[in-house]
């Protein structure tokens, strides 16, 4: 048994795609060793990544597969042998097993005599199978953006390859990938180790060696190194606190081998502008952590992670070049700030006529137009419905909020549109709920952001997605399989939240309806809506998929109420009258179906006098009835479905002992009937016949 | 705590603007490279040089490098803000096919530029480079020295909508920034460009180059005439759209020789293609080109230039 190290030594991976293809490096290789029997009980796999090289490190590795052996049966022995001589048919079947003639067998089975042939296989070495068949699973591994590097373009690989590493406890196994021989020589640090080899003697050794070479090959370590480096540094300002970004400390770790920190300063009078400026410009353009005084107010630090450990001089560089580069972006940003002042959003609604929102259907000023209707509409409802909002701050939110777009400072910063318009309509003293909307417009921008606090931001919102959906869906631009170029069901999904989370009294038919969609278009965009939903309900919040099924057969509109159905479901489910229950309806439907593909006709219960165990289910269902439907009415889900639940006795007894399509017409017609009310009187809350049951 | 302090290892030595030029061109010419002068037509970037943009087509090995004037009208400021340049210079290096050390390379030449590597921290970020209107595109990095982002490094993959076989790489170094940082001045008008070697008194960036940016923002921004800018632009693409038809039909005649296909005038239509690209800047920082219009402009830009690249394509195998 041995250690098998790989390491394939690369220019800097994008720090974005190192994870995913260090696990699937990890996933590859152990499905390999165990699809060709290598792996040993209880053997590991460990991964490491750094910028410059994905790695892994199998602790049990079998030396090499164990020999088989097989029993072939062939021809029938009178067909290959004649007057005890081998024919054509003999030798044919030899070759094929890859044994001599004469090591074929007689094997007696209940048919005749056949001739048989026992194959032994040697199992190839560990070596050898690594070799053919290791370098295809590496050059196999996903990247979002591939490039080709050698000529000829031989392959595509995310960046060069320039060293493997790859031993069998301390032998090298000779394979090789995209050109490059493997060897025992790594490479450490770029300037902390420089250029010399850097040898690894043992595939266990590896990480140990590494570390001599400054570079931590684990990502939990760097990880771990960087976070306490964090705390360490923020600790030297009383009171503060390093702002925490799990997906910048992410970014951190795979751009760095050695990662040490520097705090570093900027000046306060800079703090005036406004925070989502100071952390966009420190997050996304320098990668810098913010850091926060006692009261969560930002101050005027920051924290750069550096790929380097320097002596205190080379510290002070490094702190005044990037200070100098903050500070630069940061006079830029005031500078746009101010400039963007002297024409406030209102002046800017008629030079939204200049930006275009799609080439086929119009400007942003064309769009705004049609997001002020749509908000309109749904103001009314929302009204109407009694709840309190404010419609002249709406109505102006949705006039001035795609205004910013003009403004140099989201020019500079796309990812703040929005935000940015909020926080000038706020500067220039708008409203504080008009301000506020447009700040809001954009969120939830993923399934894990929040949905707008305001009712004002929240309407805007759905004004502004189901606007562009239906617009889009018009000219042709509904997505199809992964193609979704203006990213139609994230917007979708942001309706479904809003609607999910907020209070507003809508429905996705009142969001619709006030879109003004008509047409096949509305069929369509309809669809999406309902699939979006079948898509939050199973994915965002959890449900079981037949759960789904189940409360979006019943009805799709309300998307509080199919939530508070799939609760009620989930927990229901679990008892076995339930369970019974949900069986029993299945078979329902299916007899039902049945019937109407026979042409079986549906007739009234009452038609004939039913058999004892007929009749009682239907005073069954008739008494439970009212008090399902008073229960579904005040959304008592749960008692419902309870309820629901004790017409188990009557339900199995009916199918023990009666025989639903009696050949006589009349009685198949009334049980078809009883069963068929019992169906669609039960189903409201959810279709029961979707439940799997076990 | 004001960050004032000085970082005083940074100013002694420091080298002036034109003796950067002269470190990166003296070193890569001790690697084997071709030193071209800029091109001496208006270009956006060192990638719209001829050098670069139709060397890198076909199989020939070539290294290049050269300093080329990189003219974005729009990003003109009137000279008044410290960052940010209507005209900026770029070092621009052509490594066909990369060296498997190319960027083992790269990091010697930055030492040769009296960066001390391991007084400052260096990362390789992700940062992927495509010019559509060239049909040109490629992965690669931002290198980043304390935060700054001082070149841009790309495996050109394509050009002209055209797989490269070889490939290149692509350095481009951004020189006044690099300046600025060597110098560790506030503003790129500070730059000391030059230096009386008798007397030490500098000639400033600002000096030699202020006046052009102030002027040229004005013509951009302000008086560049407008008819006549879209005259000359349908003039040129004119006379390039009829060279390509002609390159066409020429290219790919049985009966055409060799010598009367390498004579064909494709380096003057590219030219043309060039002054095209530069006139739309101009109409662009003008403000005359609307939305809607922009995206057709530049698919003119583009059937020119994608035109030229497949012709010189095959006028290099003829």
């Amino acid at each position: 048994m041995a250690d098998f190290l790989l390491e394939i030594g690369l220019e800097e991976v994008p720090a974005r795609m190192i994870a995913g293809a260090e696990a699937e490096l990890g996933r590859r290789v152990h499905d390999l060793l165990t699809r060709e029997r290598l792996l040993a009980d209880g053997a590991t796999v460990k991964t490491y990544s750094t910028p410059r090289r994905l790695a892994l490190l199998v602790e049990g590795v079998l030396a090499g597969q164990a020999d088989t052996q097989e029993q072939m049966t062939g021809p029938s022995w009178k067909v290959a042998f004649k007057d005890g001589a081998p024919t054509a048919a003999a030798e044919a079947f030899a070759k094929k097993a890859g044994v001599a003639v004469s090591a074929l067998e007689k094997v007696t089975t209940p048919k005749g005599e056949y001739v048989g042939a026992t194959v032994r296989r040697q199992g190839i070495r560990a070596s050898e199978l690594l070799v053919a068949e290791l370098p295809k699973e590496v050059l196999a591994i996903y990247w979002a953006k591939n490039m080709y590097w050698r000529a000829g373009k031989p392959e595509r690989f995310v960046r060069p390859v320039r060293w493997v590493v790859a031993l069998l406890d301390s032998s090298v196994v000779p394979l090789e990938i995209a050109g490059i021989a493997a060897g025992q020589a790594s490479r450490g640090h770029r300037v902390l180790h420089g250029e010399a080899p850097v040898v690894i003697d043992a595939a266990k050794n590896y990480a140990e060696i590494l570390r001599r070479a400054h570079v931590v090959a684990e990502v939990s370590e760097r990880r771990h190194t960087i976070r306490k480096a964090l705390d360490a540094a923020t600790r030297t300002i009383a009171g503060a606190r390093w702002r925490e970004d799990e997906p910048l400390v992410e970014t951190v770790v795979h751009l760095t081998e050695w990662p040490t920190v520097i705090l570093g300063n900027f000046e306060a009078e800079y703090l005036t502008l406004p925070e989502e400026v100071l952390v966009t410009v420190m997050r996304d353009h320098q990668k810098y952590f913010a850091v926060e005084d006692a009261h969560s107010k930002l101050a005027p630090h920051f924290l750069a992670v550096l790929n380097t450990e320097t002596d205190a001089e080379g510290a002070e560089i490094i702190r005044h070049g990037n200070q100098k580069v903050l500070r630069a972006r940061f006079k830029d940003a005031r500078f746009f700030w101010d400039f963007d002042q002297k024409t406030p959003l209102p002046e800017r609604v008629d030079s939204l006529k200049h930006v275009t929102f799609q080439k086929q259907l119009g400007s942003y000023h064309w769009k705004t137009g049609q997001n002020l209707q749509v908000a309109r509409e749904l103001a009314a409802v929302v009204n109407s419905a009694g709840m309190k909002f404010d419609e002249a701050a709406l109505l102006k939110a949705v006039e001035l909020a795609k205004t910013d777009l003009t403004t140099e400072l989201v020019k500079e910063f796309t990812e703040l549109q929005g935000m940015i318009g909020g926080l000038y309509a706020r500067a220039q003293g708008l409203g504080e709920r008009v301000a506020l909307a447009i700040y809001e417009q954009y969120t939830p921008a993923s399934m894990e952001d929040n949905i707008p606090v305001s009712v004002e931001g929240q309407l805007l919102g759905l004004a502004d997605r189901i606007q562009t959906i239906v617009a889009m869906f018009g000219v042709g631009n509904a997505p199809t399989g992964s193609k979704d170029p203006f990213a139609l069901r994230r917007s979708a999904n942001a309706i479904v939240k809003i609607l999910a989370e907020s209070e507003l009294p809508l429905t996705l038919d009142a969001v619709l309806q006030a879109s003004g969609v008509g047409g096949s278009n509305k069929k369509q965009v309809d669809a999406f809506l309902r699939e979006r939903l079948h898509f939050y309900l199973k994915d965002v919040r959890g449900f079981a998929y037949d759960v789904v099924n189940a409360v979006l057969a019943a009805d799709t509109n309300d998307v509080r109420d199919a939530i508070a159905r799939a609760e009620a479901l989930t927990a229901a489910r679990a008892s076995a009258d339930f369970e019974a229950i949900s069986a029993a309806f299945k078979r329902i439907k299916n007899i039902v179906r049945q019937a109407e593909e026979k042409g079986f006709a549906v007739g009234a219960p009452q038609s004939v006098k039913l058999a004892p165990e007929a009749q009682a289910l239907a005073d069954a269902a008739a008494a439970l009835a009212p008090r399902v439907a008073a229960l579904r009415e005040k959304r008592a889900y749960g008692e419902a479905l309870a309820a629901i639940a004790t017409l188990r006795p009557v339900v199995d007894a009916f199918f023990d002992k009666v025989m639903v399509l009696d050949p006589d017409e009349t009685v198949r017609g009334s049980h078809l009937g009883l069963i068929d009310g019992v169906l669609r009187g039960f189903s409201g809350i959810a279709d029961f016949s979707e439940i799997v049951t076990g | 705590m004001p960050s004032t302090e000085l970082a005083p290892t940074l100013k002694t030595g420091a080298l002036t603007f034109q003796d950067l030029l002269f470190r990166l061109q003296g070193f890569w010419a001790e690697r084997g490279c071709v030193l071209q002068q800029p091109y001496d037509v208006e270009v956006g970037a060192g990638t719209m040089a001829p050098e670069t943009f139709l060397r890198v087509l076909g199989p020939r090995p070539y290294r290049v490098g050269y300093a080329q004037p990189s003219r974005r009208p729009a990003d003109g400021r009137y000279g008044e803000n410290p960052n940010r340049l209507f005209k900026h210079t770029q070092f621009q290096l052509i490594l066909k096919p990369p060296p498997e050390n190319v960027q083992e390379l790269y990091l010697q030449s930055l030492e040769a530029l009296g960066i001390d590597l391991k007084k400052h921290d260096l990362k390789f970020e992700e940062d992927n480079w495509e010019w559509p209107a060239g049909g040109a595109w490629g992965v690669g990095w931002q290198v980043m020295l304390d935060g700054l982002e001082i070149t841009q490094f790309t495996y050109f993959q394509q050009c002209g909508g055209m797989d490269l076989d070889p490939i290149c790489a692509e350095l481009t170094y951004g020189l006044e920034r690099i300046a600025a940082f060597l110098q560790d001045v506030d503003s790129i008008y500070d730059i000391v460009w030059a230096r009386d070697p008798d007397t030490g008194r500098p000639v400033t960036y600002g000096e030699v180059r202020l006046a052009e940016e102030l002027q040229f923002s004005v013509y951009n921004f302000e008086v560049a005439d407008i008819a006549n800018l879209w005259e000359h632009f349908n003039r040129f693409e004119a006379e390039a759209k009829e060279l390509l038809a002609l390159a066409d039909a020429l290219l790919s005649s049985e009966t055409a020789t060799s010598v009367e296909k390498r004579r064909f005038p494709l380096l003057a239509t590219y030219e043309l293609a060039l002054k095209c690209s530069n006139l739309f800047n101009v109409l662009d920082a003008r403000g005359a080109i609307s939305v809607t219009e922009r995206v057709g402009v530049i698919g003119r830009i583009r059937a020119l230039a994608v035109g030229v690249a497949k012709a010189y394509a095959l006028q290099q195998t003829a």
